[in-house]
């Protein structure tokens, strides 16, 4: 065996616990309180998206008949809708603070999983870290869904199933049971950056992609949500609020208050993209002044009738 | 459980309705016992859900699925219990949930056995079997009937540590059509009256509706309890398909509930079933509940529904 001096020697032991411990390191920790941040879609997510509103979502003639006919009345009318939390792939642009924790195998300390917490509805899902597979089909499904984590460098990739129903929008426009979301969670340093990709094939033609921001609030102390359903109105049972196919007679609205023509308010693949622009050229005229969520960023600046 | 497989399933299972039972290969169908919560298990497989509650006093089934496939059904249940079949309780007529009656009351038979198993249905389960067939079809053969019939709302009793109530929940997917709580445990097993990946199957020609699928529904939404924030709580064991909760149970009553307000004011404005098929009064709902293809169609929900609500045959 050559002989090596003793300097080179600790070098390599070095180099070669960095290289051990290195996968650890080279992930990302998003542990900690964060606030979100409402630049983006701002008032779809604070005061709630107008009716009628299915700009950007690439729905299908189904989802679109089903959000036409919805009645807002549905969430208080019935009483099983009154504490229905936001979907997992929805929880992350809702009203509400975020907490992010670590379980950590006390053994091999390798991580076993992400926590979070929302303030929406108490709200917590497990992102599991350690390679278990999904449920078999038969399992329930859960509003947060079923969600595993995978590293792709700094970038953590989850995956979720077994959602339960809910909604791709307040507004009625639906989110089946069997859609699947994925998510691309980045941290630059003190901004939490989370992107959705979620694939519907009962109500979309294609993936909905979508972005929300949160910033890192150490001093934040999430609040206990706490809801408790109560009919308070004597009805019929089982009444389900709805409007007849063609007889809402909401549903322009949104188009008349921003100027937009009827038909780029109604979805689909074809108006996300710029090239639709053209397509309506000349008929979109926008109101002289604002008149509706002309800022609309925080809680605090989000009224209607803001100037 | 993907919606081909599941109407695959749904086809066998609903095929006796009006023809021949559908031929069943054992070899195979595979079948898979699921956990449900407490002393309650269901397994899943081609033909109806069983479900299956043990304990120290024995085994009590819920619907006893085809015939066939009842060996192979009884070896995954002696993986929970050695003890005998005490119970059968059957949710309706349809022989994807009672072909196998006779085969799993002498299967679940062991020494301990004091006799064979009640075998409990509403009383127009048993008036249905031993009547004519439809299509001509076979008689039934008397080991197959129920031997425990029951007329009032309610009947209950009390196996393996846990209060058992079946309710009658009339005129829904058929006239005798029971749903089973297993109090302790906290599950309630529905039969055909929920079946989440399809529309309602409302057998009009064995007295089934859809006012009275909807108040089976709302029935079924009554006894659940959900945990936090309407997750959880009381499982709810379909018919066929996956374990669901009461959410699961509110939104397809919700379907149901909007597919009857439109039927209704389509009826009042004396639209023919024709004209009601052309305006495509459940497309939002087809692509998660309907199919063009197979024993159980969108067309035929909706002329079931049209034919419920209007009275005409």
């Amino acid at each position: 065996m050559p002989h090596l001096p003793r300097c080179r020697v600790t070098s390599f032991l070095l180099v070669l616990c960095a290289m051990l411990v290195l996968p650890a390191f080279a992930q990302v920790d998003f542990t900690g309180e964060w606030a979100p941040l409402y630049h983006e879609d701002g008032p779809e997510r604070l005061p709630g998206p107008e009716l009628g509103d299915y700009t950007e979502l690439p729905i299908n003639a189904a989802a679109r008949m089903a959000a036409d006919t919805y009645d807002a009345d549905r969430i208080s009318v019935v009483p099983e809708y009154q504490c229905r939390p936001h979907g997992g792939d929805y929880s992350m642009r809702g009203l509400g603070n975020l907490r992010i924790w670590r379980e950590i195998d006390p053994i091999s300390e390798k991580l076993v999983a992400f926590h979070t917490h929302l303030l929406a509805w108490d709200s917590e899902r497990t992102v599991w870290m350690d390679g278990r597979p999904h449920p078999p089909d038969w399992a329930p499904h859960t509003w947060q869904g079923f969600s595993t984590g995978v590293w792709d460098g700094n970038m953590l990739t989850i995956t979720t199933t077994h959602l339960k129903t809910n909604y791709m929008r307040r507004n009625g426009v639906p989110r089946s049971d069997k859609a699947v979301f994925t998510e691309h969670w980045t941290r630059h340093g003190d901004y939490l950056t989370v992107v959705t990709v979620i694939e519907d094939p009962v109500y979309l033609t294609e993936p909905l992609v979508r972005s929300d921001n949160w910033y890192v609030d150490p001093g934040q102390n999430i609040g206990v949500f706490g809801c408790e359903y109560a009919p308070e109105v004597p009805r019929p049972e089982g009444t389900v609020p709805n409007h007849l196919p063609g007889k809402n007679p909401y549903l322009k609205e949104f188009a008349d208050w921003y100027g937009l023509p009827y038909e780029a308010t109604r979805g689909g693949a074809e108006t996300m993209y710029p090239e639709y622009q053209k397509k309506i050229a000349g008929e979109y005229h926008p109101p002289e002044k604002c008149s509706r969520y002309c800022k609309c960023t925080s809680l605090f600046d989000c009224n209607v009738t803001s100037k | 459980m993907d919606k081909l497989r599941l109407v695959a399933m749904l086809m066998a299972g609903v095929a006796y309705c009006f023809a021949q039972p559908p031929q069943i290969n054992p070899d195979t169908v595979q079948l898979t016992m699921a956990p449900v919560q407490g002393s309650v298990y269901v397994l899943m497989g081609d033909g109806g859900n069983i479900t299956v509650q043990v304990g120290k006093d024995g085994v009590m089934l819920v619907d006893t699925g085809f015939a066939p496939l009842a060996p192979k059904a009884m070896a995954e249940i002696r993986k929970l219990s050695s003890g005998p079949i005490r119970w059968i309780v059957i949710t309706h007529v349809h022989t994807d949930h009672t072909g196998g009656i006779a085969a799993m009351a002498k299967l679940g038979m062991t020494h301990e056995s004091i006799g064979p198993p009640r075998v409990v249905a509403q009383s127009n389960v048993l008036n249905r079997m031993t009547g004519p067939q439809p299509n001509n079809g076979p008689k039934i053969p008397e080991e197959e009937w129920p031997n425990d019939e029951y007329f009032l709302p309610t009947k209950d009793f009390f196996f393996n540590g846990e209060a058992v109530v079946v309710y009658h929940v009339p005129d829904a997917h058929t006239d005798g059509d029971s749903i089973v709580f297993f109090r302790r445990s906290d599950v309630l097993s529905t039969g055909d009256v929920f079946t989440p990946g399809s529309y309602p199957i409302i057998d009009l020609s064995r007295g089934g509706s859809v006012d009275g699928e909807i108040a089976a529904l709302n029935k079924i939404i009554d006894i659940t309890v959900p945990a936090k924030y309407q997750e959880g709580g009381t499982i709810v064991v379909p018919g066929h398909g996956r374990l669901c909760d009461e959410a699961d149970v509110v939104e397809y009553r919700n379907m149901l509930a909007i597919v009857r307000d439109r039927f209704r004011d389509m009826i009042k404005k004396g639209m023919t079933l024709e004209q009601v098929k052309a305006a495509k009064p459940t497309l939002d709902y087809d692509t998660q509940y309907g199919s063009t293809t197979g024993f159980w169609t969108t067309d035929m929900f909706i002329e079931a529904v049209y034919k419920s609500l209007s009275g005409k045959k």
